[in-house]
């Protein structure tokens, strides 16, 4: 066993130190119980978990990415999330908000490595470039191969944030020059929980992280490792625009009355329909408004592979295979015109080359109908 | 007209049997209205009434009979996997998977004779002829795949188990993104197999004057006597 600080204080302690009133933190219980889904005795739970348990050391890893996660997450509605959860108390290590640098960051990493070896959850930001032995993304003298797998090791689960770490978004469109990667396909064994999104929602984030904290274990989780509070329905499922879909009533085009009626988008290519996110009912900016809300469809951000499943303008996806901007229904009618058009060449010549069976058949019917 | 044809007596063979046609009519029906509704909610047309919202359900109808459609479609063709092992002779499961060499010789033959017109032979099939009935497996296939997609589609939307069972399907396809785009240019072999289809029976029908269009509605079709005994030698040996 590592030998560890006596005590280290609860998040409950922290969140009194820097300042907030036990109000403040009730009320953070509150609105981040309501984000997560929890009934009203679910609150007490958090606020009991969060004054009991000390703070889980968090190590996140930044990879192939723009911080628009990390971006998201310190913009969430309430501030205990981004000044207590994350900035101030339990980053250990991360490269945008930490105030170490150099050797010392390093070193600060690999002593929570150590001294919490098992204990502390790792969250990654971003996909991993595989090609050439990952040199597309090297950080402190190490790939970041080499750099996850080090993390990863002593984790006790992992966090993918965003869709780099998920699906590996657009570094990982096609043709992924660098072989972007999502955790998943290189850490095995570990728990892992992937919260999707371009970024996720800053209000998702944080609840993933207090569930782990009140409840000790993580999240129920979907087919595909995402947690289920928040990514079970459809974005087009919470739309409010949805009467305008079922009336059959769409926008056509962006500058249209259909527009200004505020029907629905998804004629002008609004992915809502195969996206899985909570945007329609938690939103963004403190609950303000979400794409759809602000007139322009969803593009399906948390979706696997949405920037090849483009045109971000267009209700049908590109066929793979046939080049840009061709989708299903084009290269369909293609095929039923070529069709038809082999159809009517066979038609030509059945009567040429049968005509002999044609006219037996023929010439029997006729008989038969003048004898009659 | 004086060239004189041979007068041939016709035998009557019941090929169909009603829950063949049955299931042949079902399915024409679902299929045309599994197109229809799912182009349509593919690439919805431009509706316009001044209407209120809340006074029009059309895109929800048109989503309703495309759902309807698509469990009597699973369910039909599930009734005709099983009509496969309790049918008839020609309704029977062997008719569609190669399974010996004659149906892959046979199968050539009606390429050389119905698809590349060889002159002025023709091929006899009372049932299915080789070539078709290998078709129908593969549209067995594109059935599954289908179904599969479809209710991958829909799993989210249902409380059903059954529906739910697919849930797992979205994983496979990519998400939802790729799912539905499968779904939806899978439609087009349904659309094609049923133009050349269509050809093909009219076709038969005009050549070989067996009654290949009607058989499908009274269940015969009509041979000529000498080659009914022909075919009775072969089935007897």
């Amino acid at each position: 066993m590592t030998t560890k600080p006596t005590r280290r204080p609860t998040y409950y302690e922290e969140i009194r130190q820097k300042g907030y009133s036990r109000r403040d933190f009730m009320k953070f219980c509150s609105i981040i119980g309501a984000y997560m889904g929890l009934e009203a005795t679910g609150v007490a739970q958090v606020a009991n978990a969060l004054q009991k348990t000390s703070r889980v050391p968090v190590i996140w890893l930044h990879f192939q990415e723009c911080t628009c996660c990390s971006e998201s997450f310190i913009r969430s509605s309430h501030p205990i999330v981004a000044d207590i959860l994350l900035d101030k108390i339990s980053l250990d290590y991360t490269e945008t908000l930490m105030a170490a640098s150099g050797h010392q960051a390093e070193a600060a990493k690999a002593k929570t490595m150590k001294d919490y070896h098992g204990e502390y959850i790792l969250c990654v930001e971003g996909s991993v470039p595989t090609k050439d032995d990952g040199v597309y993304c090297c950080i402190g003298g190490k790939s970041a191969i080499q750099v996850l797998e080090e993390a990863a090791e002593g984790a006790k689960a992992i966090i993918a944030w965003g869709s780099c770490a998920c699906n590996g978004c657009v570094q990982a469109a096609h043709p992924n020059p660098t072989t972007a990667t999502p955790i998943h396909k290189l850490v095995h064994g570990k728990p892992l929980i992937k919260v999707p999104g371009c970024p996720p929602i800053g209000e998702v984030m944080a609840g993933v992280i207090i569930h782990m904290i009140t409840f000790g274990r993580l999240p129920e989780l979907d087919r595909v490792g995402r947690p289920k509070a928040f990514y079970s329905k459809r974005v087009h499922d919470t739309c409010y625009r949805r009467p305008f879909y079922d009336a059959g009533l769409f926008v056509e085009t962006f500058d249209d009355e259909n527009a200004q009626k505020g029907y629905c988008l998804y004629k002008v290519g609004c992915k809502g329909p195969m996206t899985y996110n909570a945007c329609g009912v938690t939103k963004w900016n403190g609950g303000t408004s979400y794409p759809i809300q602000s007139g322009h469809g969803c593009f399906g951000c948390s979706e696997e592979n949405f920037w090849d499943n483009g045109p971000i303008y267009r209700q049908m996806a590109n066929f793979p295979g046939f080049g840009i901007e061709s989708n299903a229904d084009e290269i369909g009618m293609v095929a039923a015109g070529a069709t038809a058009v082999g159809i009517a060449a066979h038609a030509i010549a059945t009567n040429l080359r049968k005509n002999k069976l044609i006219n037996n058949v023929i010439a029997e019917g006729k008989d038969a109908e003048k004898e009659l | 007209m004086a060239t004189h044809t041979a007068t041939h007596k016709l035998r009557r063979v019941f090929v169909w049997e009603l829950p063949v046609r049955f299931y042949h009519w079902l399915n024409a029906l679902v299929i045309v209205a599994l197109c229809a509704t799912g182009y349509l909610i593919g690439s919805p047309p431009a509706f316009l009434s001044n209407a209120e919202a809340s006074d029009q359900y059309l895109f929800g109808w048109i989503r309703f009979i495309h759902f309807v459609a698509a469990y009597l479609f699973f369910f039909n063709f599930l009734f005709r996997l099983y009509w496969g092992f309790v049918g008839n002779k020609y309704a029977d499961w062997k008719n569609f998977i190669p399974t010996n060499r004659k149906f892959w010789s046979e199968m050539w033959e009606v390429i050389k004779i119905d698809i590349f017109l060889q002159k002025d032979k023709e091929h006899l099939s009372v049932g299915h002829n080789a070539l078709a009935g290998f078709i129908y497996f593969l549209t067995f296939l594109a059935f599954l795949v289908q179904c599969i997609t479809g209710f991958g589609l829909y799993a989210s939307m249902s409380d059903w188990w059954f529906a739910d069972m697919f849930v797992w399907v979205g994983g496979i396809f990519g998400g939802d993104f790729g799912l539905r785009n499968w779904h939806h240019a899978a439609m087009w072999f349904f659309i094609i197999f049923a133009m050349v289809h269509v050809y093909l029976v009219f076709y038969h029908d005009y050549v070989e004057g067996r009654g290949e269009i009607s058989s499908m509605g009274g269940g015969w079709k009509f041979i000529e006597e000498e080659v009914f005994d022909k075919e009775k030698k072969k089935a007897t040996h």
